[in-house]
């Protein structure tokens, strides 16, 4: 899938989706299958030129979402992983001291005028881009994820404003560095804790919960190549029913996934509640959420 | 907004006005929207297809609503608001030409070849008949066909006349009673136990019971909408819009919560938790630096020459408290200290130790149940069934289960206890023995009393808080999780 150019756009920013129907068959082509809400939000999100913010349990596609987005669009994939202690020369930019030093001492007895020097150790050539400046620098088509935002401090969170709102970083030796082409920006939370106002009000939001039933049957159908449709359903039957018990952690995804590549490489065609009790440490990491639900499965009505 | 938009500027004005309104009564909802918020809606309602209802509901949804928790009200709002409108939701009256009415007819049709009945609307069939249609919508999983059935089921049973001023619940209970929902389950488990060709296992039971009760209160939902579509062309949307308004989890009262307001409320706990957990250990960790070291800055002070350029500081003294929780859980406030626990319980790595008891008339300790359990929910559930609390009738004596929880726990309050209170202090007008609060305030750190009720009502009637809060550090009032959120923060 390539970008289309639109006439009546500005040159800068062609949209890459023509229609919401667009964005969703395309994802269903790379195995993402979106519900209306992912789909729309995705082609808003080109058209106003804004960041979608993904919410939702861990493990439910939330990163992956930004991955295919980036493969249907065919753009460079730029992730930003956070975590707590992220800083600046870390997510933005840092000049490069040991090949300024070098710079100084190589020029040193010959009688350079300072200021030239300076002028020059503080140029492009001693800029190391960390992956927030790489992403507007960047001359090909960029999609920008800004992984586990919840997990920086608030404080940390106003180094993202600026590139999130204009697309520019501001170098106090250099100037302000302006995209040269609008990336597509994803930024995922776990929810761990409330992100800043500045930060939502920036961002188109979008909440990714656990799919719906015939939703993960699709999933699993077609993320599970060879597993028979009965099985495929039984899975998803299965796990909605643990999700609607009272756990610590329900399971994912992914997790469903799992169990399903394992109940195939068992060679199980059918799950009975043995099989399930037994194979429920691969969708469940509690003890006690295995407890649980080992019981309410095996429980007579 | 400049390049893309093609409406006609009356149009715009149209939407422009009809946006503002929503985004007005999402605020009377309590949700937060901003301005730049409002403006991203309207511009990003002009990249897509107004016709598409979801793809319009998404699109505001992503660009106002910024918390999950708030997608629900925002829901009900955005039903209410752009409803749809239209000749064919007025009461009273048949619906024509829409889809959902030709699927209707079809349906019928279908059904009615072999019995000869060839008549439209649900009046001509009897109520086994509709029984009938409606487990099979239900079994099927059939959405086109339940919305149709919800339609003509509210048509038919609801009783709607314009104008007549009766709330929404009315016309549900009405619509339900009729339909008789409640036998639907059972039904459709034998009609699925008749067509299965093997024996279920109780596996598959227990799996299709869960779907079909779903299925059932998804039937619900439709007729819900349905009544509420109705009432909106009756009446108006800015009108309904007040009626229908939900309080958002964070502010629905303990003390009032309906069973659906409780569950959302136990679930917005725990993400709440998990935030506030994070949020004080983040506090602790990054609190303001300890006292001046006197000792080390002269120190460092020698690799100035002798000036203290650097000042250092000793390492903060973490201070946990021990939490003593002494909790009413009377029928009326049952609630608030249920959900008072669970966060306490969620966040008890904060405190040193947490020990909790229990009264209405007589006291209990419940320390051990949450000892013996990671799980808070069992742990809340053995202390409302095993906790001896009753002493003589099953009422709140607030005055009798201090003065016994003195005598045997008084000595365990040091001056590193915290000692928290529960309850509204509606004592049935025994005595109040205040003078425990008063001893245990003498050798505790901190003692905070927290009611559930508004603070209006305190002091009225049989409520002796005051005479108890005379004694304490502070009565807060903690109606809702927002209240209580705040609370513990400040305690922790």
């Amino acid at each position: 899938m390539t970008t289309i150019p639109d006439a009546t756009a500005p040159a800068d920013a062609a949209p890459r989706f023509e229609s919401v129907q667009q964005v969703r068959d395309a994802l269903r082509d790379v195995d993402y299958l979106a519900d209306d809400g992912i789909a729309g939000i995705a082609y808003l999100a080109d058209r106003l030129q804004k960041p979608i913010l993904v919410e939702g349990p861990a493990g439910t596609g939330k990163t992956q979402l930004a991955k295919s987005i980036a493969e249907i669009t065919g753009a460079k994939l730029i992730r930003l992983q956070c975590y707590e202690g992220l800083d600046e020369s870390k997510a933005l930019y840092e000049w490069n001291y040991k090949k300024q030093l070098l710079r100084i001492q190589t020029e040193r007895g010959e009688n350079e005028d300072w200021t030239d020097i300076q002028d020059d150790i503080f140029s492009d050539e001693f800029l190391l881009t960390r992956p927030l400046l790489e992403a507007i620098t960047s001359d090909e088509p960029v999609v920008l994820l800004i992984d586990e935002v919840d997990r920086v401090e608030v404080e940390t969170e106003a180094l993202l404003l600026e590139i999130l709102s204009d697309y520019q970083v501001s170098i106090p030796e250099l100037g302000t560095i302006v995209a040269k082409q609008i990336p597509l920006v994803f930024l995922t939370s776990n929810n761990t804790r409330e992100l800043s106002e500045a930060l939502k009000r920036r961002c188109l939001y979008l909440h990714v919960d656990y799919p719906d039933l015939e939703r993960e049957r699709q999933i699993v159908l077609a993320k599970t190549p060879g597993i028979t449709e009965n099985l495929a359903d039984q899975v998803s039957r299965i796990v909605r029913s643990i999700r609607q018990l009272d756990l610590k952690k329900a399971p994912s995804v992914s997790e469903t996934l799992d169990w399903a590549r394992t109940l195939m490489l068992l060679n199980i065609e059918t799950i009975d509640e043995q099989t399930a009790k037994e194979t429920l440490n691969i969708l469940l990491k509690y003890q006690t959420d295995i407890a649980k639900a080992a019981k309410e499965l095996t429980v007579d009505e | 907004m400049t390049d893309t938009s093609e409406a006609t500027s009356a149009q715009r004005g149209g939407m422009l006005d009809l946006l503002n309104g929503f985004v007005v009564e999402l605020r009377n909802a309590g949700l937060p929207v901003s301005l730049t918020e409002n403006l991203d809606a309207m511009e990003a309602v002009q990249h897509i297809e107004l016709e598409d209802r979801d793809t319009f509901k998404y699109a505001l949804g992503a660009t106002l609503i910024k918390n999950h928790a708030h997608w629900r009200s925002f829901e009900t709002v955005f039903e209410v608001y752009f409803s749809l409108r239209g000749p064919e939701y007025k009461i009273g009256e048949g619906g024509d030409d829409t889809d959902i009415d030709d699927l209707w007819r079809e349906l019928q049709d279908a059904q009615q070849q072999g019995e000869g009945k060839g008549q439209g609307g649900m009046d001509g069939m009897t109520p086994e008949e509709i029984a009938q249609m409606l487990m099979q919508a239900l079994m099927n999983g059939d959405q086109g066909m339940m919305r149709a059935m919800a339609k003509q089921s509210v048509q038919r049973f609801a009783g709607m006349e314009p104008g007549r001023p009766v709330g929404g619940t009315y016309y549900l209970y009405r619509t339900l009673r009729n339909l008789d929902l409640d036998n639907m389950l059972e039904k459709m488990m034998e009609a699925s136990q008749q067509d299965a060709p093997d024996q279920l296992t109780s596996l598959e039971k227990r799996l299709e019971k869960e779907e079909f009760q779903d299925q059932i209160e998804k039937f619900k939902g439709e007729i819900e909408s349905e009544i509420r579509r109705r009432l909106v062309a009756d009446r108006g949307a800015e009108a309904m819009a007040k009626t229908l308004r939900k309080p958002l989890p964070e502010d629905v009262e303990f003390m009032h919560a309906s069973r659906d307001e409780m569950s959302s409320l136990k679930k917005a706990l725990g993400p709440l938790t998990r935030k506030l957990a994070a949020r004080l250990a983040r506090k602790r960790k990054h609190k303001r630096k300890g006292p001046l070291d006197f000792r080390s800055t002269v120190r460092h002070s020698l690799s100035y020459g002798g000036v203290p350029a650097e000042p250092k500081f000793k390492a903060p003294r973490v201070a946990k408290p021990e939490l003593i929780v002494i909790a009413d859980i009377s029928g009326s406030v049952a609630a608030f200290a249920r959900f008072t626990l669970m966060l306490v319980y969620a966040i008890q790595n904060q405190f040193s130790k947490v020990r909790s008891f229990v009264f209405i008339d007589g006291i209990d300790e419940v320390t051990d149940y949450f000892k013996a359990t990671e799980d808070i929910q069992e742990a809340i559930h053995r202390v409302n069934t095993e906790a001896d609390v009753v002493w003589v009738d099953g009422h709140s004596d607030y005055g009798h289960a201090f003065e016994v929880w003195w005598n045997e726990y008084g000595k365990d309050v040091t001056a590193k206890s915290t000692v928290l209170f529960l309850g509204d202090a509606r004592n049935n007008y025994h005595a109040s023995q205040a003078w425990v609060v008063k001893e245990i305030q003498a050798k505790a750190r901190h003692v905070y009393w927290l009611n559930p009720e508004p603070r209006s009502y305190w002091n009225t009637g049989d409520s002796i808080v005051g005479e108890y809060g005379a004694h304490t550090d502070g009565v807060y009032e903690c109606r809702n999780l927002r209240q209580l959120e705040a609370f513990v923060d400040l305690l922790a």
